[in-house]
């Protein structure tokens, strides 16, 4: 799955994720497994309700209970964190992996001005003087675009734009020089012209420091342009992964296909949308064998039996699909 | 245009935002208003869809509201057919019946209380047009017009996803047989492949029953599909008006330049980006002159001084003062 001479900065393998509830246990998460190499942006799509946000949970130990990781493993440079406790683990997290949300607001403390926030997290993290850390905020700020960074630091979050905000998160997020960032729809909340600016400041930034960005978002468009690589989700599983650009031109998995073709582009003309029937299956109707079976064009006999696992195709591809299967197609399996 | 379904002209809406009476007296304020649309006009042709697009509180839904007559204009008149829409001086049924809207949230707009038949059928019981038999027929044979089952009539709501309740949403707009549908925001709830069937289904229909469309929208590549035409607003205001595909081949608005570059695409045509600058002004204290001028990188003296009014381009129209200084193309 990944180059044998690098070590992945992040590993998940077989993530399983419960939710227990009156109607039975719910599988939000159901054997994940990818691999987010250092430095590298890792884009994480799927439709609403996929497993996007609770993947990006589970790394940073914030899946809420009575929710949990049932079984798999969580690897940061090779060290397991799902197994850390709420205190090893807060260390972990603003320290190693930095946070983007939605919502600017759930990430700022709307009763500390942005340099208390700052300063306190640096520190928190780093052995320096506050007026070391202070410098540096505001060097930081300065980074992500806040004009008048120096001024602007002693004001409070809601002196802030949405945009501002967000980009004051960033700073935030990257502060303790984390080896990862999770950036969970950081610009869903924000208007179109402004959307562009922040991806790119997080992307610049990140690049500059050499951090890995898991970057989750429901906007195919985003990931064209920004990720290196794409991992699809449906219904708690990993449908594909790969190059971006091989995902988006010519997907292996037929919901991808479905779901690449059913966008509308700025450029291309269509005159028909690619339309999948149906709709994902909610978490307490999956069907048997493949998630997609019901929907899919290309099912035949074992899709409606037994569920495929990810198989590895050539050029750093990963699928989870019957058509694949080495005994369908006549390759050998990799060993 | 010869004779358009829809003319809007110099509409604006205006809303008070100011503080209750007490504080302003104790606080010495002045009255606050918020325009949130001024002096609009376009036209809309049978058989067309013309979309607007802007950025969130550029006042799109402001202008379905009043063209539906759901929210009177400050100013400015709405002609459907030739006879004025206005929210204060009543609307005839006869007109009434004559066009519909469809909203955003599939959640919020149907009554969880009602049955799906009942939701549809309810155009039909509010205009009189069958008697209660035939309406449930009609209830069930639209369902199958929009892709579900005639049996989902007994059903409510809540047993449907989102994609179904815009379905339901749609059969109901389609009840009393209308010409003109006002859509805002209409697959922005859903997800991609969902909003894939809802557009594919709004241009079925389009075609099966010659229907006109105002499409609201924020996704460019979503107005872009669908329309004839395209309105593009920015702070309250029309700033270009063009041809469908025409207004992405060559925008003439700076902003609307602006929001083409700022655009991520799936099809990694791998165009480079201009840095976009700043972020929408508040619209209680719109910026003078060009509302775009602050952000504007062709701005010069006039536009910090003076509304651009709407001058022709190739494929339409665009409020801009520097389009005067250039030789049209
Ligand atoms: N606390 C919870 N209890 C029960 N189910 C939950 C809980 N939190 C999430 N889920 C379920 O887990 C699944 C995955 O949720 P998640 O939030 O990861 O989706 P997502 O891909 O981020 O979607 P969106 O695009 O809407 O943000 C969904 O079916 C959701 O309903
Ligand atoms: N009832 C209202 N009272 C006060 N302000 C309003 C009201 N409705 C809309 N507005 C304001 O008018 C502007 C345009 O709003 P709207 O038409 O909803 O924009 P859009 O649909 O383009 O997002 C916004 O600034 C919004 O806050
Ligand atoms: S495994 Fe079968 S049902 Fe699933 S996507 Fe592949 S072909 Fe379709
Ligand atoms: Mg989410
Ligand atoms: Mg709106």
């Amino acid at each position: 799955m990944t180059d044998a001479k690098t070590e992945p900065l992040l590993s998940v393998r077989d993530l399983v994720v419960e939710f227990p509830t009156r109607r039975g246990v719910l599988r939000a998460l159901d054997r994940v497994s990818f691999d987010i190499m250092p430095g590298e942006v890792l884009g994480m799509v799927g439709e609403s309700g996929a497993g996007k946000s609770i993947t990006g949970a589970s790394i940073i130990g914030l899946i809420e209970p009575p929710g949990r990781i049932a079984s798999g493993e969580i690897r940061l440079k090779g060290e397991r964190i799902d197994t850390l406790g709420p205190e090893a683990m807060r260390r972990v997290r603003g320290r190693r992996i930095g946070m983007v949300f939605q919502d600017p607001l759930t990430s700022l403390n709307p009763l500390y001005t942005v340099a208390q926030q700052l300063t306190e997290t640096i520190r928190t993290h780093i052995d320096i003087s506050k007026g070391e850390a202070r410098k540096r905020a505001i060097a930081l700020l300065d980074r992500v675009g806040i004009p008048a960074a120096a001024r602007r630091i002693d004001d409070y979050p809601h002196h802030f734009s949405g945009g501002m905000r967000q980009r004051v998160v960033i700073a935030l997020a990257l502060c303790a020089e984390p080896e990862l960032v999770i950036a969970d729809e950081p610009t869903t909340a924000l208007d179109v012209s402004v959307q562009s600016q922040i991806i790119e400041v997080l992307k610049d930034i990140c690049a500059e420091r050499g951090a890995a960005v898991m970057l989750i978002t429901h906007d195919m468009g985003v990931i064209a342009e920004t990720a290196d690589r794409v991992a699809v989700l449906y219904a708690g599983r990993m449908a594909e992964i790969g190059p971006v650009r091989d995902v988006i031109t010519e997907a292996l998995h037929p919901y991808t296909a479905g779901l690449m073709g059913s966008i509308p582009t700025l450029t291309q003309e269509t005159d028909r949308l690619v339309q999948i029937p149906g709709a994902m299956p909610r978490l307490h109707a999956i069907p048997q064998g493949c998630a997609f079976n019901p929907r899919c064009e290309r099912a035949f006999a074992p899709c409606r039996e037994t569920r495929p696992d990810l198989i590895s195709r050539e050029g750093g591809r990963d699928v989870a699909c019957w058509l694949y299967d080495p005994a369908r197609t006549g390759e050998l399996r990799d060993a | 245009m010869p004779d358009p379904l829809v003319k809007i002209e110099g509409l604006t809406r205006r809303f008070d935002v100011s503080k209750p009476w007490l504080n302003r007296v104790i606080e010495r304020d002045d009255k606050q208003f918020l325009t949130a649309n001024a002096d609009v006009s376009f036209e809309i042709a049978k058989g067309e869809t013309f979309a607007l697009v802007g950025e969130s509180g550029s006042g799109k839904s402001t202008i379905a509201k009043m063209v539906v007559g759901l929210l009177p204009p400050s100013a400015g008149t709405i002609r459907f057919d030739g006879q004025r829409i206005d929210a204060s001086l009543g609307i005839p049924r006869s007109l009434r019946r004559r066009f519909q809207m469809i909203f955003q949230d599939p959640f919020a707009s149907l009554n969880p209380r009602w049955r799906v038949g009942e939701i549809i059928s309810e155009p039909i019981r509010t205009f009189g047009l069958m008697n209660a038999t035939d309406a449930r027929a009609e209830a069930a044979r639209l369902l199958e017009v929009v892709g579900l089952s005639a049996s989902d009539v007994t059903k409510y709501p809540h047993e449907f996803s989102g994609g179904q309740r815009q379905r339901i949403a749609i059969a109901r707009a389609l009840s009393s047989k209308p010409e003109f549908i006002v859509c805002d925001e209409p697959t922005s709830a859903l997800d991609v492949s969902v909003q894939a069937q809802i557009l594919n289904l709004m241009r079925d229909l389009q075609d099966e029953f010659g229907l006109t469309y105002l499409l609201i929208s924020h996704d460019l590549s979503v107005v872009r599909h669908m329309a004839t035409r395209i309105g593009v607003l920015y702070l309250g205001r029309l700033v270009e008006v063009a041809q469908g595909k025409r207004l992405f081949a060559e925008p003439q608005h700076p902003y609307t330049r602006m929001l083409l570059d700022a655009v991520p695409d799936l099809a990694l045509s791998g165009r480079r980006r201009r840095p976009v600058e700043g972020e929408i002004p508040n619209p209680i204290s719109p910026p003078s002159g060009c509302a775009f001028h602050p952000r504007c990188p062709l701005a010069f003296d006039r536009c910090r001084t003076e509304i651009p009014q709407p001058r022709p381009t190739p494929a339409g129209q665009a409020a801009c003062h520097a389009l005067d200084d250039m030789v049209p193309a």
